[in-house]
């Protein structure tokens, strides 16, 4: 696929000296008027959106027609992990395939065993509204945040008498809430996303932060590390209606995307990582193609009308699962663009959704207190 | 405490779009051809027009929109729960009972799109027409709500009270089953709008998010000069994968022996852990699917490092892996890190000296003079694509591979159990970071764990 220092190449000499972060979030140029810069950015969106059109040559579900269709289709409920006081707002798993750290509107961070539903380990953040956690690659340790601003890691610790609030390390440092946050490919790197606008990776170390990506016109809501194998790029999606990928190295902007009609609230790679997937409060879920450079599949329904908060692929890339703000979990055939299942279950919004390491499960977090592993 | 306010902004945008799809149900519901078939409704000894019934809000959805039961029932709760359709018997309880339990369709005054935020001196007026009407009409937490409003808009009560006659004269004056919808409609506007506490809030949304305008020009100019693919390429790329893999996907086609949430077996986990003595089956195929499928597998890669040895170039992945942990490690190791780097595998006449062009040598030897977290990307990136392109494809013929395909297993279907409803034990397992804990005492690495792999990180 097309890589970062590929496309650098092709820019002219006009685009190197123009592309700095500071001047793309500037509102009025020197010598531009508000309206030319519409004017402007109106003519480009055209012509860019004719330039995509003209190699589109098929839809998916055409070319997926010759696939087979997925029969019946049943996912229960096989854990709930109950334990949160408030609404669950974020979680991920363990590479062991079998934990899972979960974070709640009360402060509450907990990591539990969900096969056997043991907690583990628990802490209560300083700050409401814990919107973002990850797990460590490592399994050692969980970053998390919310409206602090902040993002702390807390080495988890096996002493059950010891504090874990005691080692609490603070690495980022926002000037808004916290939406999500990653580590890359160690312990030592952290990715944010906040509600100031911005992305910023960090050495969790020093807390030093490493490179911020400046780009999106309003809150950025999530972002997902590409699986690529020069591990070099990410994905992010804001309240500006777009979805933009990103390079990690030089913090540029490489690839940008506005189809959605609302707040874009949950983005994922497909595995191959050419190509992602998108859920908004439009109600849609959406696939975008990062080397045709395009939209292409919506997966909605009439019937559907609230916003997908969190959407996750099965291993293969043929599922792709979606929580909705009605409680609900739809399941798409990603190649035929239909949806294959609806599961009911949560008492309230589903807000976190992601599927096991392995693909064995997926687990899914709501606002009704719980969270609930499907298979 | 509640984090939402209901300021205009991101909070009201965000429920905009799912209350305008919200009453283009509604509307379609009503339409004069399409629509319910709507009637009179008797209620006590009044009658109420234009009324439908549970039971025919269901059939329409499930007509309308080709969906189950479960799910009409779920959108049409949904449709009652924001104020869009109200019941007629019970007001108070804001469900859809698919009986013949009578309901109407709330009048677009009172819509939750329209009127929102809700005003509190329109609430202070009702509130004060029930206790003019009826004394104890109001319930606990009314009465609360009413006591606050009085103390906070004391200034304009006189205001208040006189609307709530005023309102109360013009009522009586209209006919009974009249009055009796306009009660029915406002009841229904503030039980949506003010619900009894610990009740479903419509309003109940998330933290405020806000919006800044900002210019999209440089990004566009970028992306017009940007290499595309054609469609029809790109996704024929997604059937192959989707394929690919489909025997690999749990969800799609079940695990051997058992999937552990279904039946609480961990046999899957056990015979698919890191530094497994004999892998499965279709784990040493798929190292065959991709590169980096078998540099992503620690057994993978450490059967590769053995094929790469038997043919001298083993330096190739080490260099490679040290190139990793620079690029991912700590910022305080860098310059460590990248020293140790040229001395091993870079200057003349190191220990394991890596093959790569001059071209390359010569930008990342001037690179190393400032050293920063990225400088061996391109030697990185050379030896990487070396590896793939010549290494990897002779692997997959070699008969390293061909004897651990051969030897690996496949096991078993676990036959249902005979007693279903016999749950098994569920064994915990070691923690991850009780198993580092171990590693660092004891100073070597010990087998199982996702801790344990050589450079300590995990790519």
């Amino acid at each position: 696929c097309v890589g970062p220092i590929r496309t650098a190449s092709l820019l002219s000499q006009r685009e190197h000296l123009s592309l700095t972060p500071e001047m793309a979030t500037q509102e009025v140029q020197p010598n531009e008027t508000l309206s030319n810069l519409k004017a402007e950015s109106d003519t480009l969106k055209t012509k860019l959106e004719d330039e995509r059109a003209k190699l589109h040559d098929v839809e998916l579900h055409q070319v997926a027609e010759k696939v087979d269709g997925l029969g019946q289709f049943i996912m229960k409920t096989r854990r709930t992990l109950k334990g949160h006081g408030n609404k669950v707002l974020c979680m991920d798993w363990c590479k062991d395939k079998r934990r899972i750290v979960s974070s709640s509107q009360d402060g509450k961070v907990i990591v539990w065993d969900a096969f056997t539903t043991n907690k583990e380990h628990a802490v209560t953040m300083p700050c409401t509204w814990v919107m973002a956690c990850a797990y460590a690659p490592s399994g050692c340790a969980v970053a998390c945040g919310g409206l602090d601003n902040k993002c702390s890691v807390y080495p988890l610790s096996l002493d059950k008498n010891e504090n874990l609030a005691a080692k609490k390390k603070s690495v980022a440092m926002h000037t808004n809430y916290l939406s999500a946050c990653s580590f890359t490919n160690s312990d030592m790197q952290i990715l944010t996303s906040s509600g100031d606008g911005t992305c910023a990776l960090w050495d969790v170390e020093s807390g030093q932060l490493l490179q911020s990506f400046h780009g999106h016109a309003a809150d950025v809501l999530c972002l997902d590390l590409a699986p690529s194998e020069t591990g070099n790029t990410f994905i992010s999606g804001g309240c500006d209606k777009k979805a933009n990928v990103w390079d990690m190295r030089s913090g540029q902007c490489i690839q940008s995307f506005e189809t959605h009609e609302s707040d874009i609230n949950s983005v994922r790679y497909y595995p191959s990582g050419d190509a992602f997937a998108s859920g908004s409060d439009d109600a849609t879920c959406r696939l975008y193609d990062l080397r045709a450079d395009r939209e292409v599949a919506i997966y909605s329904k009439e019937s559907i009308i609230f916003g997908a908060s969190s959407v996750d692929f099965s291993l293969s890339g043929r599922l792709l699962f979606g929580g909705y703000n009605d409680y609900t979990i739809n399941v798409w055939d990603v190649l035929k663009g239909t949806r294959v299942s609806i599961l009911f279950g949560h008492e309230n919004r589903v807000s976190a959704l992601r599927v096991s390491p392995d693909g064995t499960a997926f687990c899914s977090g709501s606002w009704d207190h719980t969270l609930r592993v499907w298979a | 405490m509640t984090i939402s306010t209901l300021t205009r902004g991101g909070a009201q945008r965000e429920q905009q779009h799912c209350l305008r799809k919200m009453e283009r149900v509604i509307i379609a519901m009503q339409d004069p051809d399409i629509g319910l078939k709507m009637r009179n409704q008797r209620l006590l000894i009044t009658v109420i027009p234009h009324a439908m019934t549970g039971n025919d809000i269901m059939e329409w959805l499930i007509q309308k929109y080709n969906i189950t039961d479960e799910e009409a029932g779920h959108l049409g709760g949904l449709l009652v729960q924001y104020g869009y359709i109200y019941p007629l018997k019970e007001p108070r309880s804001l469900i859809l009972r698919s009986d013949d339990s009578p309901y109407r369709f709330q009048t677009p005054y009172f819509w939750t799109s329209s009127r929102w935020p809700a005003s509190e001196l329109d609430y202070a007026i009702y509130l004060a027409k029930k206790n003019i009407r009826k004394q104890g009409e109001l319930v606990d937490y009314e009465k609360q709500n009413y006591n606050l409003l009085h103390k906070r808009i004391n200034h304009t009560w006189d205001f208040v009270v006189m609307q709530a006659r005023e309102q109360i004269r013009a009522s009586k004056q209209r006919r009974k089953a009249d009055r009796i919808v306009l009660e029915c409609q406002e009841q229904a506007y503030w039980l949506v709008n003010k619900p009894c506490p610990g009740a479903f809030d419509v309003f109940d949304l998330g933290p405020e998010r806000c919006n800044v305008l900002n210019s999209r020009v440089i990004l566009n100019r970028r992306a017009l000069v940007r290499n595309r693919v054609k469609s029809s390429i790109c996704l024929e790329s997604f059937m192959k994968f989707c394929d690919q893999y489909h025997q690999h996907d749990p969800i799609m086609s079940g695990c051997l022996p058992s999937n552990p949430w279904i039946s609480d077996d961990t046999t899957h986990w056990t015979i698919n852990t890191d530094l497994v003595g004999t892998p499965t089956r279709l784990r040493v195929e798929r190292w065959s699917f991709s590169f980096m499928e078998l540099l992503n597998d620690c057994l993978g890669r450490r059967e590769f490092m053995t094929y790469l040895e038997k043919e001298f170039s083993g330096e190739n992945l080490c260099f490679w892996e040290a190139c990793e942990d620079l690029r991912h490690g700590e910022s305080s190791k860098i310059i460590l890190k990248v020293e140790e780097v040229y001395k091993t595998f870079l200057s003349p006449g190191a220990a394991r000296w890596v093959n790569i062009d001059s071209k390359t040598m010569e930008r990342t030897l001037e690179g190393i003079k400032q050293p920063h977290r990225f400088v061996m990307d391109d030697a990185q990136m050379h030896i990487y694509f070396l590896m793939k392109k010549d290494s990897y494809p002779r692997y997959l013929k070699s008969d390293l591979y061909k004897n651990m395909l051969s030897k690996a297993i496949v096991p078993q279907e676990t036959k249902k159990s005979v007693f279903p409803f016999m749950r098994r034990q569920r064994h915990s397992s070691p923690s991850p970071a009780m198993v580092s804990q171990a590693t660092e005492d004891n100073g070597k690495a010990k087998g199982a764990g996702p801790a344990a792999t050589n450079s300590g990180t995990l790519s």
